[in-house]
């Protein structure tokens, strides 16, 4: 009986996106809306004849955009053949070509006609001046492009991809068009940025400008003056890639391979980085180091030396880096240095080798694959890191900020941020490249199933004794660290007026509750709840897209998998600042158009998140077995039905973890969200850091420690509530065993 | 230059091993392990054993008691400076480097030179039967190949003592005979002390020139092969090696070292193994039953299986069901059929019933 439902071509996804590309022709503005896409005044403002809010049937029958006509032919294609087979050849093909046809030409036409008319000098050459044009595609256009796109995956699966399996077909479609129009398309927009020349055209010799720029590539520093941003940059991230490497390994060590007690508090530090927005670091520096700082006068005052900006530069970025993704290092090798099997270091030891022999040729070769991986990441953290750089730089460029002040400060050049970009893109690219292909040729965890008890031998007295000490010392400056944080949002006036107030916070968090309700009088709320509205949107929608694609790279084989998963890795390592200049430059025109609001905030937490959510998906997915799902299909439930049944249910932990964590992460976030801030939408990192800037430094850590507390509750909700699945979990299934 | 050997004896003096503070995993045994023999240590999972054989290497320290490596103390000598090499159950082989570099790791640290560092290598490659197999790594053996580079690394440092954890739990049932043959030859031919681990009672009896049976942190008997299970001390050791079926009787009279014994009517001699008159316990080997004995007592056949070589019954007497086998395959027993049973003239044990 199955065959036969699969074999009716009426399939009700098919008609469902029928249904919606007419009802986005017919029914729904075309155009992208001023007031914001949830504002809902355009239904009484002269809806629908008004052509700010057309639908696009109404704007032909006015005589205007008639290059949206040719858009109904494959929207009416599709009815010819809906009564057809499945099987049958002509379904699929006219399926295949209405869909391809009409997604293409939407595409087309956004991009060849915009708010001037033609879009391309071309365009006018061959068709003469137009003389109408058209801003972004709103609700009309989304639903007709998405309509176009699942009638051509439906059209694929029915000729037999995937085993014809339609949900899955259309996942990885949809999945591949958003990675592109959010990912590949604004990098290569980025790309072409930089070669524009004043009057718009294209030159090789305006990228060779900006590109051989001596405060890119000077070496000046080995002569005592400046070096460029580049070097700096890299410099930088090689240092900071080493230190957190060497930091998270003598952690590492401490926690499996030291009898110190206090392992727990060092675990819980690595959720530290996650919480902590990255330049709060840097505050918490210059409360200590900073020339007012507590350290800084306590010195001056008891050897009379004169007080110097030495933080400023290379020494603050490198001490706020390391301590910001030491963290990261750690758990990255924590797990590296648990897997090491102990029989590897037993069996070397029952073959004379004394503990240091053991360590040297044994354990720490087995290593190696985690330590490039936590070196590479923290490479590429310390590229991308913008906060810190930003805070205590000084006269220390480098990339990340160099491309912010191209951007907005008074040099205003789109094609040099674009080039800095494009730099910085390169080199954590590599990195990422480097570190894919190192660990994919080797890893040492899996080579026998079976393990032996036995227990990791403790480290060599000669390596113990430093690596303790260092481990210690270091935890107590991290929590030396935020001590400073929390103490420094009560203190008035730093280093001038030391007294105690709760100031700060009243300041920022004041409320007034009058007859009509409560007024949010405080000047940081207006950021807090767009952040708080911004971060609870991106949440699930991340989760959404990351567990699709990771469902798809555990589940599915198809064609061209590795390239689709190396895409949707690929945003790992594009920094948030290049994210940043990418939107800015390919969503402020048409056919996307949405700098200045809302959903560009939410956009790029998506991709800048979701590969999180699919390395959790993928993790808790392998462990599912797969046979579940076979038998769920071999019962008669469809991919679709089995993927909402059966996976989904059993991913709630995993689930819950993207969302908490994309959460966090949109509130802590600030390198790309710098750059599409609008005064209607400003965030909390965006809001601190212009207090920063105008050395208002307590009302700034007033906030961010308010922030950290914030998040220490989602992530303790967190575990709550996933304790509390895992329980339910055990409780069904004893039921059901029973 | 080739391989010798430099056995010693083993010996635990009262050794107890306590977990943390409250898990008992070997509860004050005393052993005497002689050189140049194979002894198995067998018993139940979490008995013990391979505490016991960590206490040996040198990896786990004994919580009391003394452990003897030839004439010397070595209780508190950490594993580097105790001449014991172990084969891991996981092989424990390191995967960065190669077939060569493995078996040549132990060498560097016992003072050979280059030059014979690499022939003792090459010999232990050899005597395992992996010549030419130098510069594989690991992962690009199989299983059988892989544990056999184990042994070699093992053999090649010439130890004092040899341990093996189930060294063929990760093999087929096909491989484990013929590597389980492999490795008593080599023992044999060089003379080494190895002591073994396993829980396959097939397996220790045999490979083994003794057993040592444990349950429960405790040794429950020591013995060869023909000893544990021609003479079982205990139920325990009945039961755990060859599935006795253990038969209550009574012993009627002693006389001269020789019982007679009744078994619901029936009648039997055998040796009383110090035992006086009054209840007994009988453990009687499946192939030692016959069925069809004049004067023996009743059972019914309960259940009959045929399993090519022989045929397999489960036989219910007044005092409870019995397991035997028979040789007859020809001319089987029918399911309900009223049989009498006896037992063959040698087989049958007395035991102590603890
Ligand atoms: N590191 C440890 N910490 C605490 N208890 C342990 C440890 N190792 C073993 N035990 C306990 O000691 C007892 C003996 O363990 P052992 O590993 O010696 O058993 P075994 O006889 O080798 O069993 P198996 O046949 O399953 O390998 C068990 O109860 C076990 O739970
Ligand atoms: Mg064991």
């Amino acid at each position: 009986m199955r065959v036969v439902s699969s074999e009716q071509s009426a399939h009700p996804v098919l008609i469902f996106w029928l249904v919606a590309g007419w009802a986005g022709f017919l029914v729904l503005p075309w155009y992208g809306i001023e007031d914001g896409f949830f504002g809902l005044e355009w239904v009484t403002d002269g809806y629908p004849f008004d052509p700010d809010y057309a639908p696009a049937i109404f704007l032909l029958a006015d005589g205007q955009k008639p290059w949206l006509a040719p858009l109904i032919l494959p929207l009416v294609a599709p009815l010819l053949v809906l009564g057809r087979s499945k099987s049958d050849p002509l379904f699929s093909i006219v399926l295949v070509a209405a869909g391809g046809i009409g997604f293409s030409y939407l595409i087309a036409q956004g991009f060849g006609i915009g708010i001037r008319g033609y879009s391309f000098s071309w365009l006018t050459a061959l068709f003469g001046d137009l003389s109408d044009r058209q801003f972004g595609m709103g609700y009309g256009g989304l639903f007709v492009a998405s309509s176009m796109l699942f009638l051509f995956t439906h059209g694929i699966a029915a000729r037999g991809a995937v085993n014809g399996d339609v949900f899955v077909v259309g996942a990885i479609g949809c999945v591949i068009v958003i990675v592109t129009a959010f990912v590949f398309f604004p990098i290569a927009k980025m790309l072409t940025a930089a070669f524009i020349t004043e009057d718009g055209g294209y030159s090789a010799a305006v990228f060779a400008s900006k590109f051989f720029d001596d405060r890119l590539w000077g070496l000046g520093c080995l002569a005592g003056n400046r070096c460029g941003a580049a070097w700096n940059s890299l410099f930088l991230a090689i240092l900071v890639g080493i230190v957190t490497t060497v930091l998270g390994l003598a952690f590492a060590l401490v926690v499996t391979r030291s009898g110190v007690r206090f392992k727990r508090a060092l675990r819980a530090l690595t959720v530290l980085p996650i919480i902590t927005p990255p330049f709060v670091i840097g505050l918490a520096l210059i409360l200590l180091f900073g020339l007012s700082g507590s350290v800084t006068v306590f010195i001056a005052d008891q050897f009379d030396v004169q007080p110097t900006r030495w933080l400023y530069g290379l020494p603050g970025v490198l001490i706020a880096q390391t301590l910001a993704f030491t963290p990261i290092a750690f758990l990255v090798l924590i797990g590296v240095v648990e897997g090491v099997s102990p029989s590897m270091e037993e069996a070397a030891q029952t073959l004379r080798a004394d503990k240091w022999q053991t360590f040297r040729t044994v354990s720490l070769p087995l290593m190696r694959p985690g330590l490039a991986n936590a070196f590479l990441l923290g490479f590429i953290e310390s590229m991308a890191d913008f906060g810190n750089p930003l805070v205590l730089g000084g006269n220390f460029d480098v990339l990340s900020t160099e491309i912010f002040f191209a951007i907005v400060g008074a040099q205003y050049d789109q094609g040099r941020a674009a080039v800095l970009a494009l730099v910085l893109l390169c080199f954590t690219l590599s990195a990422f490249y480097a570190q894919r292909a190192w660990l994919g040729r080797r890893s040492y965890t899996t080579i026998s199933g079976k393990g032996d008890a036995g227990v990791h031998p403790l480290m060599p007295i000669r390596l113990s004794v430093p690596v303790v000490t260092v481990a210690i010392a270091w935890a107590a400056f991290t929590a030396v660290i935020y001590g400073m944080i929390v103490y420094g949002s009560f203190v008035e006036l730093w280093g001038v007026r030391n007294t105690l107030t709760f100031k700060h916070y009243v300041t920022a968090f004041s409320v007034r509750l009058t007859e009509n309700g409560v007024h949010w009088t405080g000047s940081a709320w207006d950021s807090f709840w767009t952040t708080i509205h911004i971060a609870v949107a991106a949440a699930p929608l991340t989760a959404a897209v990351g567990l699709i694609t990771a469902y798809l790279l555990t589940r599915q084989t198809f064609a061209g998998k590795n390239s689709f998963e190396f895409g949707t890795m690929l945003s790992f390592a594009i920094p948030g600042t290049v994210i940043g200049v990418s939107y800015i430059l390919a969503f402020n025109v048409p056919p996307i158009e949405i700098t200045g609001t809302g959903i560009i905030l939410v956009v790029s937490f998506i991709f800048r998140n979701m590969p999180v959510g699919v390395r959790a998906g993928i993790a808790s997915m392998s462990q599912i077995d797969k046979s579940l799902d076979e038998s769920s299909l071999t019962l008669g439930a469809n991919s679709w039905q089995t993927f909402r049944r059966v996976i989904l249910p059993l991913l709630r932990p995993a689930i819950l973890a993207a969302l908490v964590y994309s959460f966090v992460r949109a509130m802590t976030a600030i390198s790309a969200v710098i750059f599409l801030v609008s005064a209607e939408y400003d965030m909390a990192t965006s809001y601190i850091i212009g207090r920063v800037e105008n050395n208002d430094y307590g009302l700034a850590i007033a906030y961010s420690t308010t922030l950290i507390l914030v998040m220490l509750a989602a992530v303790g909700l967190l575990q709550v509530l996933v304790g509390r699945t895992e329980i339910g979990r055990r409780m069904t299934e004893s039921r059901t065993s029973a | 230059m080739s391989i010798s050997s430099s056995a010693a004896p083993v010996g635990f003096r009262d050794v107890t091993k306590v977990y943390g503070t409250d898990v008992l995993a070997v509860d004050n045994i005393s052993l005497d392990i002689e050189a140049g023999k194979l002894v198995t240590l067998l018993g139940p999972s979490g008995c013990g054993k391979t505490t016991t054989l960590r206490m040996i290497a040198g990896l786990e320290m004994a919580t009391a008691g003394t452990i003897l490596i030839g004439d010397k103390d070595v209780t508190r000598l950490p594993a580097t400076d105790r001449d014991v090499s172990m084969v891991f159950q996981s092989y424990a082989l390191f995967p960065h480097m190669t077939v060569f570099e493995n078996v040549s790791y132990g060498l560097k640290f016992s003072g050979f030179g280059k030059s014979a560092t690499r022939d003792r290598a090459r010999d232990g490659l050899e005597l395992v039967g992996l010549r030419g197999y130098d510069d594989r790594l690991p992962s690009e053996l199989s299983g059988g190949q892989q544990q056999r580079v184990a042994v070699a690394r093992a053999l090649v440092l010439e130890p004092q003592v040899l341990l093996f954890d189930e060294p063929l739990s990760n093999l087929d049932a096909k491989l484990r005979r013929q590597v389980r043959e492999d490795i008593r030859a080599i023992q044999q031919d060089l003379g080494l002390t190895v002591v073994y681990v396993t829980h396959d009672q097939e397996e220790a009896l045999a490979v083994s020139d003794e057993i040592v049976v444990m349950r429960n942190a405790t040794i429950a008997q020591t013995g060869t092969p023909r000893e544990l299970y021609g003479a079982p001390a205990n139920r325990f050791v009945a039961d755990f090696i060859g599935e006795a079926n253990l038969v209550p009787c009574e012993i009627a009279s002693v006389s001269d070292d020789t019982a007679e014994i009744m078994v619901d009517g029936y009648r039997y001699v055998l040796p009383a193994r110090g035992l006086a008159r009054g209840p007994g316990l009988l453990a009687v080997r499946p192939s030692r039953i016959v069925i069809g004995t004049p004067g023996g007592f009743d059972a019914r056949v309960a259940k009959a299986t045929y399993v090519g070589v022989r045929m397999e019954y489960t036989l219910e007497a007044s005092f409870g069901s019995m397991f035997a086998v028979q040789d007859d395959v020809d001319s089987p027993l029918e399911i309900d059929q009223q049989v009498t049973v006896g037992f063959a003239s040698t087989g049958p044990v007395l035991i102590p019933d603890d």
